[in-house]
């Protein structure tokens, strides 16, 4: 399997008071081909975003490897580490926190290639224009500052700064979340033209399912620290197998003519346990409406339910 | 014909700004009655929220200033009350739930204290009634375990409790009207189901006529009877859901419903963008406010903003092109 990333049992636990800890990402692997996309879904507290935060190198790896096409990334650390970095970039969710508010458009662009010292350094200002247009933006905007731009344009300009390294790898996390629709849609276009043009790879988190379904060839859902379930996009929608995925898309609100004024047709009840007093067999258990007694007590293993579909479910 | 519970009538609302008069709300108007659900749609900045601050009386002012129009709320007209009387009316028969459930609760009192207040202000009952009636309404939105929950502090609390201690706060005091202001945005989507499945069931147990704001066409699709599509400032297209969602009258509607990105669409195709981004509340023309963004745009647009045509006998659009439409029997 040629795979740019490569994630194995990856398990991210932050300590918390009189030796518990939370088991934020727990056990979880995945590839990804070049140029391909995968996503991840959940909801909060479900640890997709430390999921990206870890293979980003930005969240302590309690244990687990993450493979950048050879490259070690889970375990190298300073000026090897710093190296690496051009390879993999991130875009955040947040489009207004996310871009220093005293620096001007220009010189956000422009710092990762100077600080990895990238390419020389009097190209680098054509380099910024080129990048500016490559995401939709004039290039005489460079001179600006973020806060004289709209959210779907402060997006372009994360954008253009994770594209400044030239990365193999781009980590989303939510980027469309804070956005409008009409503005999400134009962003999300962006997003699939680079990868078109570029063949870059992406690892896409986001809990907005139709999101998902656009831009992602596989599919990760995620619940409680652990993948619950993984397929090619058009499987899971088709025919999920976990009952925790087939809640989240028959919770997903639709424009469907079955969907109308059916107040939210809620299959699940109550809230995920705390990440901290795990329950000892599936962890959804408690909240599945299909579970049995074997299920409080064994926690499923993630297993082959087709050729390419895998789900963590006894009754799968 | 049911009397409305709420009825707006070409309401206007200005704010003075820096760089002129900003017409934040533009010749608005509509009705909901009884145990029905509106749903207002739009984009950030088209003046949903401040379309439920009017009726709330709750618009800053100075620079806000409603200009024009009337709310009649049972009979009465809410913008010629006193702010002793819409204090009345506040939190009694109209009430509101917010986005954010964190900041809207006070951190240092418990979920129970918070509710009793609301009960005590506005029905005079005993400190002890007014705790029992928070138990009750806990109890009443689903919350496990009332009695105790009833001495938590809001911290101690998941996002999806608080905003039901939200919605029971809001229903404590039996109010004809209930505007939900995004009520979901900051929760997960089997959350958001729950919530809303709530939402629906006590509006039709009690006839709360309910306002839903919501930036989500999806959420329109689960809740609404009746939707109001707002673009800077005014209400473009009205109708019920279902003749808004399958037959978009105006361009922006039609827009807005195909770019979201939908879980039966072709994946391969690009999502269908409206260009451009919403103009500046300062900076309108005497025209149509979406021409400049429009494909169908033609140059009679800019003259005049468009009047509202119909489409049917409760379904209108205000665009152009829409004049001389055949209006089915």
């Amino acid at each position: 399997m040629n795979a740019l990333l490569s994630v194995r049992d990856l398990k991210v636990h932050f300590p918390v008071g009189k030796g518990g800890s939370i088991h934020a990402v727990d056990g979880v692997s995945f590839d990804i081909p070049r140029g391909k996309t995968l996503g991840i879904v959940g909801e909060s507290g479900s640890g997709k975003t430390t999921t990206a935060l870890a293979v980003m190198r930005l969240a302590p790896i309690t244990a687990g490897k993450v493979d950048l096409d050879g490259t070690p990334v889970s375990s190298i650390e300073g000026e090897e580490l710093r190296k690496a970095r051009p390879r993999f970039q991130m875009v955040f969710q947040d489009p207004f926190s996310s871009l220093n508010p005293r620096d001007r458009v220009a010189s956000i662009i422009r710092q990762p290639m100077d600080l990895l010292n990238l390419g020389n350094p009097a190209d680098r200002d054509l380099r910024v224009e080129e990048l500016l247009q490559q995401v939709g933006l004039r290039p005489e905007l460079k001179s600006l500052y973020p806060h004289q731009f709209s959210g779907g344009q402060r997006q372009r300009i994360g954008l253009a700064r994770a594209l400044a390294t030239q990365p193999d790898l781009i980590v989303f996390d939510e980027p469309v979340s804070a956005l409008d629709v009409a503005v999400q849609a134009q962003v999300l276009n962006l997003i699939r033209r680079l990868q078109r043009e570029t063949g870059l790879t992406y690892l896409f988190i986001s809990h907005d399912l139709g999101v998902v379904r656009h831009i992602c060839d596989e599919i990760a859902v995620m619940y409680l620290g652990q993948v619950v379930e993984e397929a090619p996009a058009a499987e899971i929608f088709a025919s999920p197998r976990h009952p925790y995925t087939q809640a989240l898309i028959a919770a997903a609100p639709s424009l469907a003519p079955e969907h109308r004024r059916r107040g939210g047709g809620a299959k699940l009840q109550g809230d995920p346990p705390s990440p901290i007093n795990l329950p000892k067999g599936c962890r959804f258990a408690s909240r599945c409406p299909i579970a049995i007694d074997h299920c409080r007590h064994v926690p499923p293993e993630l297993r082959p339910i087709t050729e390419t579909q895998m789900a963590a479910c006894h009754l799968a | 014909m049911v009397e409305p519970v709420l009825d707006i009538r070409n309401l206007k609302v200005d704010f003075a700004t820096r760089n002129g008069v900003a017409h934040v709300l533009d010749d608005i108007s509509f009705t909901v009655e009884p145990g029905e659900l509106l749903g207002i749609v739009g984009e950030s900045g088209c003046g949903k929220s401040m379309t439920a601050l009017s009726i709330l009386g709750l618009i800053p002012s100075p620079p806000g200033k409603i200009v024009g129009g009337s709310i009649n709320f049972q009979g009465r007209d809410l913008t010629k009350l006193s702010q002793a009387e819409m204090r009345k009316i506040r939190g009694g028969d109209i009430a509101m739930i917010f986005q954010e459930p964190m900041t809207s609760l006070n951190p240092v009192f418990t979920c129970g204290e918070q509710i009793a207040e609301a009960v005590r202000l506005h029905q005079g009952v005993s400190p002890k009634a007014a705790r029992a009636r928070a138990v009750e309404m806990l109890r009443a939105v689903g919350i496990p375990e009332p009695e105790m929950r009833a001495d938590a502090y809001p911290h101690q609390l998941s996002g999806g409790m608080r905003q039901r201690v939200m919605i029971a706060m809001a229903l404590s005091c039996e109010p004809k009207l209930l505007i939900a202001d995004e009520p979901t945005t900051a929760l997960d989507v089997t959350v958001q189901a729950q919530i809303f499945g709530l939402l629906d069931d006590l509006r039709r147990r009690t006839g709360t006529a309910i306002i839903l704001i919501t930036h989500d066409m999806g959420a329109i699709a689960e809740m609404a009877d009746k939707v109001a599509v707002m673009y800077a400032g005014r209400v473009i297209e009205r109708g019920p859901a279902d003749a808004v969602l399958d037959d978009p009258g105006h361009p922006y509607t039609r827009g807005l419903l195909a770019s979201i990105p939908r879980i039966d669409a072709d994946p391969d195709a690009d999502l269908p963008e409206i260009p451009g981004i919403v103009p500046a509340l300062t900076d309108l023309g005497r025209g149509c406010a979406f021409e400049p963004r429009c494909k169908l745009a033609v140059d009679r647009c800019r003259l005049a903003q468009p009047p509202h045509f119909p489409m049917s006998s409760d379904h209108s659009a205000a665009c152009i092109h829409l004049e001389g439409r055949v209006i089915p029997a």
